[in-house]
């Protein structure tokens, strides 16, 4: 009987401690803004997709769990979060130290890439500092292509700054540019899917150095919910690891 | 020469802003700057005089001509005249394979062409104006001496015109200069065009746009004081006589 007794506290308090542990990596609400394509919007039929919609799922996949999006506007994304509504945002958000203040950020899992951009019958193969001597590049101005093309290349190359994507796709078109640096989605809307001309990207998509293009982009969470953000990094490791994350990343962001 | 250096690069040497680098942005601005207006304005200038000849014709088909042109560039925005002309001529067909390509692939060209014909439609109207105003003693001195129209135009009517259209002038050239500040929407990098640069790369609207400010004041002051000499000396004869 009191060998019973002494069993059964123990098993409740075996109980009890796996409870904890399940309560701070339980099933949870992830908020997003909608629409920010190719990372997050929907489907003609009103279905939540993109980058960070499958990849959050398989990441909840890979931990365990079940995951459920909350759409919410992105000035109220992270008071959402203190406020419980949600508990993690994974909406393109850029990891920055005035965020850092307020919210919990996961490893980065994306930095958004950017890539040069020629003409289909363009010579160029490799961009660098001997095959654009002299050519005429286009980018956005004051945009973080506009800084890293005016430091690597501005020495050797003419470097023309335009106010939109759109006055600089027509003068590619015309032909006074040979080749344009841009945000990979941008450029793909507005030069490899459109109908205006006949272009492809030059070289390899460009995420490096940090102090161009960035940290890349975090999941946040509130900032006592470090065992949630762990069991998050660990499982974008694996699914990196196991190629899963390169066929989602196919997916949105590849010609 | 290099300790010049050394001690400019001292002087900058508390803010990250106005570095060497984008002084020299400021520096190649500057220059675009006053060659695109001085080139557009000299060029104006050229093609006005025959022009506001021409526009107090009697014959209608010299005179009707040179009317639409002065209506169509003064009764529509530069800018507008900059976009039709810089993206416009790439849709005339086939336009890549002639000469005019060559000078016409460039932003500084077209633009040239657009501040040219804007500025030369207004500067004939403003030496029409003059033309018109010579006194009619002048003109009938001229035919009593029996110059011929030419003779009397060359010695009579243009220099006392000049003279008279001066100050207006001088208007026209600072509404140049400052019209030019738009050259930056077609990828010149002109003194504005830097400033924008500065700006975007600094985040730093106030220092960047104060700086291009001071320089375009210095710019306006030249043009002003160059003007005032020249009317002390070309229409000293206007002056009252004082004691």
């Amino acid at each position: 009987m009191k060998l019973n007794k002494l069993l059964s506290i123990g098993v409740l308090g075996a109980g009890m401690i796996a409870g904890v542990a399940n309560a701070e990596v339980r099933d949870i609400r992830i908020g997003v803004d909608v629409p920010y394509e190719p990372m997050e919007y929907r489907t003609a039929d009103g279905e939540l997709t993109g980058f960070d919609i499958e990849l959050g799922n398989a990441m909840c996949e890979e931990i365990g769990i079940k995951c459920e999006w909350v759409v919410q506007g992105w000035d109220g994304i992270i008071p959402g979060l203190m406020a419980r509504k949600y508990d993690a945002i994974m909406s393109s958000m850029t990891i920055n130290d005035k965020r850092r203040e307020q919210v919990l950020f996961s490893d980065p899992y994306f930095t958004p890439p950017s890539a040069w951009f020629a003409p289909a019958d363009s010579e160029i193969t490799a961009p660098d500092e001997t095959t654009l001597e002299g050519m005429s590049i286009g980018v956005q101005r004051g945009t973080l292509q506009d800084n890293y093309v005016t430091d690597m290349y501005g020495d050797v190359a003419d470097v023309n700054r335009y106010a939109t994507a759109d006055d600089m796709v027509l003068d590619m078109d015309s032909g006074r540019l040979d080749i344009v640096f841009l945000d990979f989605p941008v450029g793909k809307s507005t030069l490899l899917d459109s109908e205006a001309g006949d272009y492809k990207t030059v070289g390899e998509k460009i995420t490096e150095p940090k102090q161009y293009f960035g940290d890349g982009f975090g999941i946040a969470f509130r900032k006592r919910d470090e065992a949630l953000a762990e069991a998050f990094n660990e499982a974008l490791a694996t699914l990196k690891e196991n190629g899963t994350y390169a066929d989602i990343e196919a997916k949105y962001f590849s010609e | 020469m290099e300790s010049l250096m050394n001690w400019l690069q001292a002087q900058l040497a508390d803010n990250s802003i106005f570095t060497l680098q984008t002084l020299s942005y400021y520096g190649e601005g500057l220059v675009t700057t006053v060659q695109l207006v001085f080139l557009s304005l000299i060029i104006g200038l050229v093609l006005a005089v025959p022009l506001a000849i021409g526009r107090g014709s009697k014959h209608a088909w010299i005179r009707l001509p040179i009317f639409f042109y002065c209506y169509v560039f003064r009764g529509t925005p530069l800018l507008v005249q900059l976009y039709l002309i810089y993206y416009g001529v790439v849709f005339v067909e086939g336009i890549q394979d002639t000469w005019l390509w060559v000078i016409l692939e460039k932003p500084f060209v077209p633009a040239l062409i657009a501040f040219t014909l804007n500025t030369g439609a207004y500067t004939t109207e403003i030496f029409r104006g003059a033309i018109k105003s010579t006194p009619k003693g002048e003109i009938e001195a001229a035919r009593a001496y029996g110059m011929s129209r030419a003779l009397m135009l060359r010695r009579i009517v243009l220099p006392s015109a000049f003279r008279r259209a001066l100050p207006a002038y001088g208007n026209e050239v600072i509404f140049m200069l400052h019209a030019s500040a738009i050259a930056s929407v077609v990828t010149i990098m002109d003194l504005t065009g830097a400033a924008r640069f500065v700006y975007a790369r600094f985040y730093a609207p106030f220092d960047a746009f104060l700086f291009v400010a001071a320089i375009y004041l210095c710019l306006t002051f030249t043009i002003i004081y160059f003007f005032r000499h020249l009317e002390k000396r070309l229409l000293a004869h206007l002056k009252p006589v004082s004691g």
